[in-house]
C-alpha cells in the first residue's frame, strides 16, 4: 500500500474517533451542569485541559463559559482539533483516497462533512440545549466504525485504520481519567455522597464505559475505575485493549509472528506487556498522575515510530 | 390534456432536439415526453431536487479556482436528457474513428518523418513554432504506434441540425466520470422509460479503459496508476471515481520514484514498480527534469523511463501538437493525406489568423466572430464577437495584430437546444456533445456521452468553470 494511503488512513480514523471523544465530552459535561449544585458545576476548564487544547483556548479567549467552550471544542475553524476540524480532516483524508475505501463509508463520512458544516452556519452552540448535535455525530462516528467493520477488507489498510483509531482512542481515556481522578479525589467529605456518585458515573460515561463498568464491579470506587479504564482486558475502550489490538494490527502488517519487525512494533509491545502485568495498586502507590504521564510520552514514541517505518516517504526509498 | 404544456416553448429559430420546428415531438423523444406528461412539472421538480442531493453525498464535486477557498461545487445535472437516435450516433462513430486514425497518424508523422510538412500539406512554422510541439518528443514511438489513448472530442449540432467537430481535446479530456455517473442516477430518476427504451448501456466504459491500459504493459505485469495532481484539483472526483472502478492506484508525483529509469511507487513496504500511467496532469507539469522546472506535480526522470520503454504515458506527451486550433483548421487535408478518405464529419468553418487574407476578413468582421485563441482551453482567452464590447473587440484585434499565429476566428455556432428545468418552468437551452474514444488494439467508443449544456439563458458557453451543466445522453434504437 502507498505510504500515502496508509498515513491518510491512518488519520482519517484517528479524527474521526477524536470527534467521537469530544462530541461525548461534551455531552456528558453537559449533562452534569444540570445535575450538580452551582458551585461545583465548572466542568469546562478540566475538560479543555482533558482535551490538551487550554493553551490555545486562552490565547484565544479571557474568560471560561459553557457557550465558549462548546464553541471551541465543537466549531471553532480555528481550533485544529474541534469536531468542526476533525471531520473536515477526516473527510479531506478520506477523499485523498477515495479508491481505497467504499463507497458506503465515503457517503458516510461526507455526509457527517455536510452535517459539521450546517452546524457552523447555524450555529449550534448558541442553542440552549446542543446535545442533538453531539448525539449525532457520536451515532455518526458509531456508523462510521460499523460500515468499516462490514466492508472493508482487512488489508494494510484496515489495519493502519484501526492502529489510528486505538491509539487515539487510548490517548483521550488516559487524559480523561488523569484529570477526573485527580478533582474527583480530593474530597474525601462527598465520598459516597450523590454527588461524588455522579461525577464518577460521568467519567465512565465520557469514554462509554458505565453499563460495562457496572456490570463486571458494581460498586463505584476510584481504584477500580481507574483499573477498569487502564488495564481491563474484555473493555474495547481501556488502554490495555486499545495497545493490544493495535500491538496485533502492527504484526498482521509486517507478518511477523514472533518479537518484533520494526521499531512501532518493539514500543508497541513494552508497552503492551507493561500493561499486562501492572497492579492498580502499584500504580496508585507510586502515582497515577505519573504513570498516565509517562503513558502519554510511550503513545508519541510509538506514533513517531509508525510514521518513521511506515508513512515515511525517504524510508521507504530506501527499502528495495 | 397534458400536465406540462409546452405552448409557449420557443425554439427561437435553433435546432431543438427534442422538437420539430411545428412543435411535434421528434419520435426518439416521444417515449420520453409521454413519461413526463404523466408526471407533471412538480414530480419532475421533485426528482431535479434529489438529484442535487445525490450528487452531494456520492461527493462529485469540483474546485473552483476563481472562489476564494476552493469552494466545492457540484455540476448540476439536469434531469430532462439529451436523445440521440442510433443512426444519428452510427454516422457519429464513424466520423469520430476516421478522425481519431487520421490525427494519431499525424502526431506520429509530426514527430518522426515529417512527411506532410515535406509535401507542403502544412505550412511547416504553423507546427514547428507552435508551442504545443514538444521537441522532447522527436523520435518517440510509443507501443503500437498509438498517441492519443483516449479522446474526449467536442460535438455541437447547428441550425440546421448538421452535426460539427468543434475540438478535439486529445490531451486529457475530463468528464467522463459525469457520463457514467449520470447514467446510474437516471436510471434511479426514470427507471420506468429504461425500461421501456432500449438505451445502449455505457458501463463497459471503465472496463475498455482498464483493457486498453493493460494492453500497453511494457513488462505484462499490469501495475496501472492514475496520476492525479492531487484532490485540490478540479477534476480530483473523476480521477479518484476512475482509479476506484478500474482498481487501479490513484497516485500523486510524490507517491514515484524513479530510479535506473524505472517508475516506483512509494509503499509502506518499499518500492514498488509501476508499468502504465493514466496521467491527469498535463505535460508541462510531468517532469520536471525535462519540462517546467518549477513543477511540484510531477516526478524527476519520469519522462527518461518513458523515453527507454520502461513505463507507458497515457496519452502519450506531445499530443496537444493535433490538438491546436491552428492545426484543426487543417483536418480535412490531414484526413485526406492519411487516409485517402474525405472527411466525415465536418470541421465549423475556421479563419486562421496567420493568413493575411483571413486575417483581414476577421479584422473586420470582429464583431459576428468567435475569436479563440490557439493555446487556450476551458472556455478561457475568447472573445464572442456579437456579445462583446467596442473594447474588448478592440483589444482582441491588438492581440491579433500582435501575436496572429495565436489566433482563429468561427462563425458564432447556434448550438443546437434541449427543453431544460429552469425556475421559470422548461425551457430550452443550449448543448454540446463529447463522447469518448479510447486508442489501444482499435478504436472503441462508448455508445453514449456527457451533454454540456449552458444553463443561462441565452448563454453559448457550456464549460464547467463558466456556469455550465450537464445531461445524461441517451443512444436508443427502438423508436
Amino acid at each position: 500500500m502507498l505510504s500515502r494511503v496508509a498515513d491518510a488512513m491512518y488519520w482519517m480514523t484517528r479524527y474521526v474517533e477524536r470527534a467521537e471523544n469530544y462530541a461525548r465530552f461534551m455531552d456528558v459535561s453537559f449533562n452534569l451542569t444540570l445535575e450538580l449544585p452551582h458551585h461545583i458545576s465548572d466542568q469546562w476548564q478540566p475538560l479543555v485541559v482533558t482535551t490538551g487544547d487550554w493553551d490555545l483556548y486562552q490565547l484565544m479567549n479571557k474568560t471560561i463559559d459553557k457557550q465558549k467552550v462548546i464553541y471551541f471544542l465543537g466549531f471553532d475553524p480555528k481550533n485544529p482539533n474541534s469536531i468542526y476540524n476533525c471531520i473536515i480532516n477526516a473527510r479531506e483524508n478520506a477523499r485523498s483516497i477515495r479508491p481505497e475505501i467504499t463507497k458506503e463509508l465515503w457517503e458516510q463520512i461526507n455526509y457527517m462533512f455536510y452535517f459539521v458544516k450546517n452546524g457552523l452556519q447555524k450555529k449550534v452552540w448558541q442553542k440552549k440545549d446542543p446535545r442533538a448535535f453531539f448525539e449525532e455525530i457520536k451515532k455518526g462516528s458509531q456508523l462510521f466504525w460499523g460500515i468499516i467493520d462490514a466492508t472493508i477488507s482487512r488489508t494494510e489498510g484496515w489495519h493502519f485504520g484501526r492502529i489510528g483509531k486505538l491509539l487515539e482512542r487510548a490517548d483521550k481515556t488516559s487524559r480523561i481519567l488523569d484529570v477526573k481522578y485527580h478533582m474527583l479525589l480530593p474530597s474525601p467529605t462527598d465520598v459516597g455522597t450523590p454527588v461524588d456518585i455522579i461525577q464518577w458515573a460521568a467519567l465512565l460515561k465520557s469514554v462509554s464505559a458505565y453499563d460495562m463498568y457496572r456490570k463486571k464491579n458494581g460498586k463505584l470506587t476510584p481504584a477500580r475505575i481507574a483499573s477498569f479504564l487502564i488495564l481491563d482486558k474484555e473493555f474495547p475502550r481501556s488502554m490495555l485493549r486499545c495497545i493490544s489490538h493495535a500491538s496485533l494490527s502492527l504484526k498482521m502488517i509486517s507478518g511477523s509472528g514472533y518479537g518484533y519487525a520494526n521499531a512501532a512494533e518493539k514500543e508497541i509491545g513494552i508497552l503492551e506487556s507493561q500493561l499486562e502485568y501492572a497492579d492498580i495498586h502499584d500504580i496508585i502507590a507510586s502515582g497515577l498522575h505519573e504513570y498516565l504521564d509517562a503513558l502519554q510520552i510511550k503513545l508519541n514514541n510509538i506514533h513517531s515510530a509508525i510514521f518513521e517505518s511506515f508513512f515515511s516517504m525517504e524510508n521507504n526509498c530506501s527499502k528495495m | 390534456m397534458p400536465k406540462i404544456s409546452f405552448e409557449n416553448y420557443d425554439a427561437e429559430g435553433f435546432f431543438d432536439e427534442m422538437f420539430e420546428s411545428d412543435k411535434q415531438v421528434k419520435s426518439h423523444y416521444a417515449l420520453f415526453y409521454d413519461r413526463i406528461q404523466k408526471m407533471g412539472i412538480k414530480k419532475l421538480n421533485i426528482l431535479q431536487h434529489s438529484t442535487d442531493r445525490v450528487q452531494l453525498s456520492l461527493g462529485m464535486t469540483f474546485n473552483v479556482y476563481s472562489d476564494n477557498q476552493g469552494i466545492e461545487r457540484i455540476l448540476h445535472l439536469d434531469i430532462i436528457p439529451r436523445i440521440i437516435s442510433g443512426e444519428d450516433w452510427d454516422y457519429l462513430e464513424k466520423g469520430l474513428k476516421q478522425r481519431i486514425y487520421a490525427l494519431n497518424m499525424f502526431i506520429d508523422d509530426i514527430y518522426n518523418d515529417q512527411k506532410i510538412l515535406k509535401d507542403k500539406v502544412i505550412p511547416k512554422e504553423l507546427i514547428l513554432g507552435s508551442q504545443t510541439y514538444l521537441k522532447q518528443c522527436i523520435g518517440l514511438k510509443p507501443p503500437k504506434d498509438v498517441w492519443v489513448h483516449i479522446t474526449g472530442s467536442d460535438i455541437i449540432r447547428g441550425a440546421d441540425g448538421g452535426y460539427h467537430v468543434l475540438e478535439d481535446n486529445l490531451r486529457c479530456p475530463s468528464g467522463v466520470s459525469y457520463m457514467l455517473e449520470n447514467r446510474e442516477i437516471l436510471k434511479r430518476t426514470f427507471p420506468e422509460v429504461f425500461e421501456q427504451l432500449s438505451v445502449r448501456p455505457v458501463m463497459n466504459y471503465t472496463h475498455n479503459l482498464r483493457d486498453m491500459l493493460e494492453s500497453l504493459s511494457p513488462t505484462g505485469d499490469n501495475s496501472i496508476a492514475v496520476l492525479t495532481p492531487g484532490i485540490y484539483n478540479s477534476a480530483y472526483f473523476e480521477h479518484a471515481y476512475l482509479a476506484q472502478q478500474m482498481g487501479a492506484e490513484l497516485v500523486e508525483g510524490r507517491d514515484l520514484v524513479v530510479k535506473n529509469d524505472i517508475v516506483y511507487k512509494i509503499t509502506t513496504k518499499g518500492l514498488k514498480r509501476i508499468d502504465v500511467i493514466y496521467r491527469r496532469i498535463d505535460d508541462d507539469f510531468i517532469d520536471p527534469e525535462v519540462f517546467r522546472p518549477d513543477s511540484l506535480l510531477g516526478t524527476p526522470g519520469l519522462f527518461k523511463a518513458y523515453m527507454k520503454g520502461n513505463v507507458v504515458l497515457v496519452n502519450a506527451p506531445g499530443t496537444g501538437v493535433a490538438d491546436d486550433k491552428a492545426v484543426y483548421a487543417y483536418v480535412p487535408e490531414i484526413i485526406k493525406y492519411y487516409l485517402g478518405e474525405d472527411m466525415l464529419l465536418p470541421n465549423v468553418q475556421t479563419y486562421i489568423c496567420d493568413r493575411a487574407d483571413e486575417r483581414q476578413y476577421v479584422i473586420e468582421n470582429i464583431d459576428k466572430l468567435v475569436i479563440k485563441q490557439t493555446d487556450a482551453s476551458g472556455g478561457y482567452g475568447m472573445l464572442i464577437g456579437p456579445k462583446s464590447t467596442i473594447e474588448e473587440q478592440k483589444e482582441f484585434v491588438e492581440k491579433i495584430k500582435k501575436n496572429p499565429r495565436n489566433y482563429i476566428a468561427q462563425p458564432t455556432i447556434n448550438l443546437s437546444r434541449v427543453p431544460t428545468l429552469t425556475d421559470d418552468g422548461i425551457e430550452g437551452r443550449h448543448v454540446d456533445l463529447r463522447p469518448y474514444i479510447l486508442y489501444g488494439n482499435e478504436i472503441k467508443i462508448t455508445p453514449g456521452a456527457l451533454t454540456r449544456v449552458a444553463l443561462k439563458k441565452g448563454s453559448l458557453v457550456v464549460n464547467s468553470s463558466q456556469g455550465g451543466g450537464s445531461k445524461d445522453t441517451w443512444i436508443v434504437d427502438n423508436i
